[in-house]
């Protein structure tokens, strides 16, 4: 890793809210072409640490460096009161413009360029989540934060999405950090994971945090098959600074 | 022709709602509609400091009603009382004030309905002029804000974390709902602003389907009902602003027909 392939540096960050610490003590590095992945049960920070990284809260423990202002962002939820009619088009020029091509390529990237004239208010779950997820890319971000980009998904659609995502780093050469609960898809596409629940419990590559006996508390002996499990299809594997190290089985 | 009262009052109308429809748009989608409500209250206590130092009404209230939309702004940072407590303890207390010192002004004879509910006769050539030229002001602005403060309409989160700047651009958008007020105020009145702010923009989203639609028919709603209204209040001989209102209610009611439930 060379210095100018960092995007975002988190150092020692924590947020304290309401007479609790929300998260403490996180350190992860972005690196353009990378995925890094946020695991860890309900409440355990995952969100919280996404938005510190994205500098949402002013008042922080630590420090966060981000040293490229070309970010896309797919928060979990987003709620569009009836009030406000918006169609895909218009969401897709939120915060950008945009050719009309451009706006066709990204959406016909998570298969809903049929749905572009739509109010969003009439997508599913699904959809809406594609619909999102067209939005960000379509920007050509460094950064990509994707806070659970394929809830409601259906099942060959979210092996899709993850593969999507995993090219999208490859072509766009653009850091992402990731959050899911889908451990055995995610980590398929993942070059570092974050263990959180409150703190870092644990991070590395995929196999390293499998094995971790903290991780294995946390989401019970069979998760961790599942991701060694996985491994096995590989012939290699990342150490945290994205070189190929030899598979430690 | 200027000097035809009912002319200058269509030609005020036409400028207030060419304003009034786009920062309705935002007010409703907002959920802004108590807050405009707080700076029109506001507005009295403007009123009756620019009768007492004998300066320009609208200048005097826009100066209140920004300075109300700061208090807000500041008291929702260090307290915490819900958004709609706050925004009645501002609006009945500038309300309060305004009238209690109001009470002080014995020697001034002063058309408090006038204030209440807008006065067409009163608007002569220099008000047509700062309709028009805050008019434009405030639309300038707003073209230049528009995308970041859409975005953080959309989603806060998201606009900040993209880069926008959605806390600024708010603060902006609340300057500009002040200087609409008082703009306007001497048209419809201070009791209805807020009417004439969300009722068009209420038909509108019955008809529309994407926000720049909505706006246009929403602009399209503000005239028809100066209009109508005009010529009603004109013919009938009734108060203006309180017949713009009522015609724009009309026309909601006539939209509901054609609601787009869908979406």
């Amino acid at each position: 890793m060379t210095d100018n392939d960092l995007l975002v540096k988190v150092s020692d960050a924590g947020l304290y809210k309401n007479g609790k610490w929300l998260v403490k003590g996180v350190n992860l590095n972005i690196t353009k072409g990378k995925i890094v992945t946020l695991i860890g049960p309900n409440g355990s920070g995952k969100t919280t640490t996404a938005k510190i990284a994205l500098g949402l809260y002013k008042n922080i423990e630590g420090t966060v460096e981000r040293l490229t202002n070309k970010i896309s962002y797919v928060p979990q939820k987003v709620s569009i009161d009836w009030t406000l009619p918006v169609r895909v088009i218009d969401f897709m020029v939120l915060t950008q413009d945009l050719q009309d091509q451009e706006i066709n390529d990204a959406l016909n990237l998570t298969s809903v360029e049929h749905l572009k004239n739509n109010n969003l208010r009439e997508l599913s779950g699904g959809e809406f989540q594609r619909v999102l997820l067209a939005r960000a890319i379509a920007k050509k971000p460094d950064l990509l934060v994707l806070d659970e980009p394929v809830q409601g998904v259906d099942f060959t659609g979210e092996v899709e999405l993850y593969a999507l995502i995993k090219k999208i780093s490859e072509t766009l050469q653009c850091g992402i950090l990731l959050i899911s609960h889908d451990l055995h898809v995610v980590m398929s596409a993942t070059d570092y994971v974050v263990c959180l629940n409150g703190h870092v419990c644990c991070s590395g590559t995929p196999v390293a945090v499998a094995q971790n006996k903290e991780y294995k508390e946390l989401f019970g002996e069979k998760s961790s098959q599942l991701l060694s499990l996985y491994e096995h299809e590989h012939d290699h594997v990342h150490d945290s600074d994205g070189n190929i190290v030899k598979e430690a089985k | 022709m200027f000097d035809d009262f009912l002319f200058r009052a269509l030609i005020a109308g036409i400028g207030i709602a060419i304003v009034t429809g786009p920062l309705g748009c935002f007010v409703v989608w907002r959920r802004l509609s108590f807050f405009g409500d707080t700076l029109a209250h506001s507005a009295l206590l403007g009123v009756i400091l620019s009768i007492s130092f004998d300066i320009n009404i609208s200048l005097s209230i826009f100066a209140v009603s920004s300075l109300v939309a700061l208090i807000l702004l500041r008291l929702q940072n260090t307290t915490n009382l819900a958004g709609d407590a706050l925004l009645g303890l501002l609006s009945h207390s500038s309300l309060a004030i305004g009238l209690v010192v109001l009470g002080f002004l014995t020697f001034i004879r002063f058309d408090i309905m006038g204030v209440l509910f807008g006065d067409i006769l009163s608007v002569n050539v220099n008000d047509l002029i700062i309709i028009w030229a805050g008019g434009a002001i405030i639309l300038f602005v707003l073209w230049l804000i528009w995308k970041p403060l859409f975005a953080s309409t959309v989603n806060y989160e998201l606009a900040e974390a993209e880069g926008m700047n959605p806390k600024r651009v708010n603060a902006i958008f609340t300057i500009l709902l002040a200087a609409l007020i008082a703009i306007s105020i001497k048209m419809v009145g201070l009791l209805l602003i807020t009417g004439m702010l969300i009722i068009p923009c209420a038909m509108a989203r019955n008809l529309s389907n994407n926000p720049k639609q909505m706006v246009v028919l929403s602009i399209i709603g503000g005239l028809l009902s100066v209009f109508v209204g005009l010529y009603a209040s004109f013919e009938i001989n009734t108060s203006s602003g309180p017949t713009i209102v009522t015609v724009a209610i009309i026309l909601f009611i006539l939209s509901l027909s054609r609601i787009r439930k869908k979406y």
